[in-house]
């Protein structure tokens, strides 16, 4: 029990440290790092709630494929630092707002929770059985088309950035594995007798 | 051992419970060092096979000269490295620098926490250890993009960004396989996936519907490993050595340790997953008597021989033909046959639980 205290402290504190420092860091980079540490803590608040497959997922989905794509395009991106910062006094009202609407949020589902203790709270897991399973029986039984429509949802979007960005441009060399394979001896190589001092 | 360590705590927990609770963690942190330990003897040993393999392809000897048969080069090699000078590149970004190789090496020892080198033997047998290791392993690549972005310098930047578009195409089809494997065992947990597999070779997942995706999951632990013929971010004859080019001394070293434990840790996971973990491959009494562990680690070593093989005779890829392997081959396939395996489980009645 200590140590499952002690344990939520450091990733919550670490977790919050880290956030700051992601709108906080000067180097873009260095944010990009600060946010995938942030993901890895919360990670850790989750397998401490017992949630371990959507801990696990969070890592393989955000850290693993997400929070790389945001760094290759970071590094990639000559990024003007000074201007990144200008505009940042404008945007720090609306900022706030949402701050401030969704910490309201928070506070309510809180003590929601505390004033009225009994309300069903959502069970992580029934008993016996184990986290995953709980998920895939909700997923796959109750929720099932849903389920699917967000699928049709993300590939319509993955169909729509295809779209968006194939183009189809003239003389562009591409590579054709098939042809490449396909090719003989006595179509690549020609001999030829070369005389010493003369050359081709 | 674990069980053995808990009873002895438990008794002591009667005695005096706070002390029980240090004694514990005590207990469990002696247990991780002399596992850790023993694990990076054995890659000393495994990184030295691999150099003997590649000679013996090429007819020459390898190392030959500390110790006897050149038993002790990767020991000479450790302090090498170590007693050299740490170069920084002027220009570095000196935390992130640093940082890289020491996230390399802890990802990549710290999957090994939920392996199950035998019956019981496991650190943590937590329910998820299949998406553990995947999620472990997919965060590998930050060493490498770290490394090669804190360096300041363009080959390492471009092995980089290589290897981080590499690691990323083939984590897709790994997850197929995985999906295909914990489908017919049922369950995400890697001690149940090896007991799924327990009675003898013919239970092996090898010899089932699943030999096609253990050769597709050979395939992509190549490249998610950097592997030859694979291994396009430290391609020497166009990057120089890729992400490690401005890494000296002991920084150096623990990227390359971080890339053999886990080369290893593939290893191990084609031996849970395909090979039946620590069971014996008949299930009669000579082959009972020599412990799981023992088992276990003869099947890392015959998988990691194949990594060798391969990288001995296999020539390199060029970026585009991997790319086209992975997103054109490796993912249909993976993906038809996480639809043929549910269905022939579902067809045959052999769905587990």
């Amino acid at each position: 029990m200590i140590l499952a205290t002690v344990a939520f402290y450091v990733f919550a504190t670490v977790l919050i440290v880290a956030a700051l420092l992601v709108v906080s860091a000067r180097n873009p980079v260095h944010s990009v790092l600060f946010l995938i540490l942030a993901f890895f803590n919360a990670a850790a608040l989750f397998v401490l709630l017992g949630a371990e497959f959507l801990a696990m997922v969070l890592v393989v989905v955000y850290v693993g494929a997400v929070a790389v794509l945001f760094l290759f395009v970071v590094m990639m991106l000559d990024i003007d630092f000074t201007e990144l910062r200008q505009g940042f006094l404008n945007y720090a009202p609306l900022g706030m707002a949402i701050a401030a609407v969704f910490f309201g949020e928070l506070a309510i589902i809180g003590s929601a929770w505390v004033f009225s203790p009994g309300l069903t709270v959502a069970h992580p897991t029934p008993a016996g059985v184990t986290n995953t399973e709980a998920l895939g029986r909700i997923l796959y039984t109750n929720y099932v088309h849903v389920f699917q429509g967000a699928g049709m949802v993300l590939l319509v979007a993955m169909i729509g950035a295809i779209v968006l960005t194939l183009r189809h441009r003239e003389g562009v060399k591409r590579q054709s594995a098939s042809a490449q394979v396909g090719r003989r001896r006595a179509e690549a190589v020609e001999l030829r007798k070369v005389r010493p001092g003369e050359g081709l | 051992m674990t069980a053995w360590l808990n009873s002895w705590n438990e008794a002591l927990l009667d005695f005096y419970w706070p002390n029980a609770f240090w004694l514990d963690l005590v207990g469990m942190a002696a247990l991780m060092f002399v596992f850790i330990a023993s694990l990076l003897i054995m890659i000393a040993f495994i990184l030295l096979f691999d150099r003997k393999v590649w000679a013996a392809v090429q007819m020459r000897r390898g190392p030959n000269v500390v110790g006897p048969y050149g038993l002790l080069q990767s020991f000479a090699d450790l302090l090498k490295f170590v007693f050299k000078e740490i170069i920084i590149p002027s220009g570095a970004n000196k935390g992130v620098f640093f940082l890289a190789p020491l996230v390399s090496t802890t990802l990549a020892l710290g999957a090994w926490a939920v392996v199950p080198v035998a019956d019981g033997w496991v650190f943590a047998d937590i329910n998820v250890g299949v998406l553990y290791i995947f999620a472990i392993s997919s965060l590998g690549v930050y060493g490498i993009i770290m490394g090669g972005w804190a360096s300041n310098s363009k080959y390492p930047f471009l092995g980089a960004l290589r290897s981080a578009a590499q690691m990323v195409s083939y984590e897709v089809s790994i997850g197929f396989v995985v999906i295909t494997v914990l489908l017919t065992a049922g369950t995400l947990n890697l001690s149940k996936i090896v007991e799924a597999q327990g009675g003898g070779i013919h239970h092996w997942y090898l010899f089932s519907h699943l030999l096609p995706m253990a050769v597709v999951f050979f395939i992509s632990a190549l490249a998610e490993t950097n592997r030859p013929p694979f291994d396009l971010p430290e391609a020497e004859s166009e990057l120089v050595a890729g992400f490690m080019v401005e890494y000296s001394s002991t920084p150096y070293l623990l990227f390359m340790l971080s890339e053999y434990v886990a080369i290893v840790l593939m290893c191990a996971m084609m031996a849970i997953m395909f090979l039946g973990g620590w069971h014996p491959p008949i299930d009669i009494a000579p082959f009972t008597w020599i412990p799981g562990v023992i088992w276990f680690i003869i099947k890392i070593w015959m998988i990691f021989f194949l990594f060798a093989m391969v990288k001995a005779i296999v020539p390199r890829y060029r970026y585009d033909q991997l790319m086209r392997i992975g997103w054109k081959f490796f993912l249909p396939i993976s993906l038809f046959w996480v639809v043929l395996t549910a269905g022939y489980l579902i067809a045959f009645d052999k769905l587990p639980g």
